[in-house]
């Protein structure tokens, strides 16, 4: 089969750990496009959702940190966090470790990637899933990006494992569905949290609603640095989908939520031949 | 300056409840498994939240630790203040405050 959904979405802590500090008038839409965002993925019939995220430290650290990983278990546990603190209570959430073993053997023709058949969930999927498959009755493979410790993983390069995953969704027999989480431009956990460059998170979307390679891949980290903190690395999902998916973008809401931390963005994107 | 050993510190707090554990029992004790300069082991016997952002501590760490330190999410960002405020800029790393000290960006 192949992919048959692709989107992105935002994954801050705040979206549900904060959710009482938060007008009622700016939560309500975003949460309320995250719930269409839910019904879309059910209308697209898959049997396991891909989650490209950009972990913090829940499995992987400066000791061995890899550049790309694949979960390849049949449970996953989550969120690691204090569940008071995220608003996301502890739970088991399924996997399928023969599929997951059959992506990365392939994605692994192309591109070097770790693989672990131990997986704790942080925010970066919690808060994803708490919304999409909030049951938690749909298989996950989970994936992380390097986007936390430097060097983080190049730019160009989870284009390529996007690529990579896409090769390998279309050699499975299941139908997938794949979301990014993370981004786009935030300042999380320092004293600048709320701090969000809508001009910056605008001209990204434009480029990732055309799927404008060139532009995607244009951006340094130094740049990235100054203009969208350190959140803003994890614009490395967004790549991936978009490599990963090959269609045009669509939109579905943006919305500067300060005291979320980030700009809440749901989008999804056609998936073309 | 040991910052990779202070980061192992909180990584391995924020996800072993045995170690939380620990910490609760014999912090000095359990400090003494980690390779730290002597400012660093004084804001973590201290709790001194703010010192530990300004040492370098990636945020996505030390945001935990300050909930298991039991701070609230407006104590934990006005901690980080107060510890620029009192130390200096953040002197490692990718979590630099670039706002002012009495800029309260999200309200809190």
């Amino acid at each position: 089969m192949s992919l048959v959904f692709a989107g992105v979405c935002s994954h801050a802590p705040g979206i549900t750990g904060r959710a009482s500090m938060a007008d009622a008038a700016v939560r309500e839409p975003f949460y309320a496009a995250y719930r269409r965002l839910h019904e879309q993925l059910r209308a697209a019939r898959p049997d396991a959702l891909v989650v490209i995220a950009a972990e913090h430290f829940a499995n992987f650290f400066m000791n061995n940190m890899p550049s790309f990983a694949i979960g390849m278990a049949d449970r996953y546990s989550g969120p690691i966090e204090d569940p008071a603190w995220l608003g996301i209570p502890r739970t088991s959430i399924p996997g399928n470790a023969a599929l997951s073993q059959a992506l990365i053997a392939e994605v692994m023709q192309t591109v070097d990637i770790a693989f672990a058949e131990e997986w704790k969930c942080d925010h970066g999927i919690m808060v994803p899933l708490s919304f999409l498959t909030p049951g938690y009755d749909l298989p996950i493979v989970p994936v992380n990006i390097n986007c936390q410790g430097p060097p983080l993983t190049p730019l160009h390069r989870a284009w390529a494992f996007g690529e990579a995953l896409r090769r390998a969704a279309d050699q499975v027999p299941q139908r997938l569905a794949v979301i990014g989480t993370g981004g786009i431009s935030h300042w999380p956990a320092t004293p600048d949290s709320g701090k969000i460059n809508e001009a910056w998170d605008r001209q990204l979307l434009d480029r990732w609603v055309r799927n404008d390679k060139a532009a995607l891949l244009s951006y340094s980290d130094p740049d990235t640095y100054r203009d969208a903190g350190q959140g803003g690395f994890e614009i490395r999902t967004f790549i991936s989908v978009a490599a990963a998916a090959r269609g045009r973008g669509h939109l579905q809401h943006y919305a500067p939520i300060p005291i979320f931390a980030v700009g809440c963005t749901i989008a999804t994107m056609d998936v073309a031949a | 300056m040991s910052l990779y050993q202070l980061q192992k510190f909180l990584f391995d707090i924020n996800r072993d409840p045995t170690v939380q554990e620990r910490h609760r029992a014999d912090l000095p004790r359990l400090l003494d498994r980690y390779e730290l300069a002597d400012e660093e082991r004084r804001a973590l016997e201290a709790g001194d939240i703010g010192l530990i952002y300004v040492l370098g501590a990636n945020g996505q760490l030390l945001m935990h630790y300050a909930a298991f330190l039991g701070l609230s999410w407006p104590a934990y960002i006005q901690a980080m203040r107060e510890g620029v405020a009192r130390h200096g800029p953040v002197r490692a790393g990718v979590y630099a405050m670039t706002t002012r000290v009495n800029e309260k960006v999200a309200g809190v």
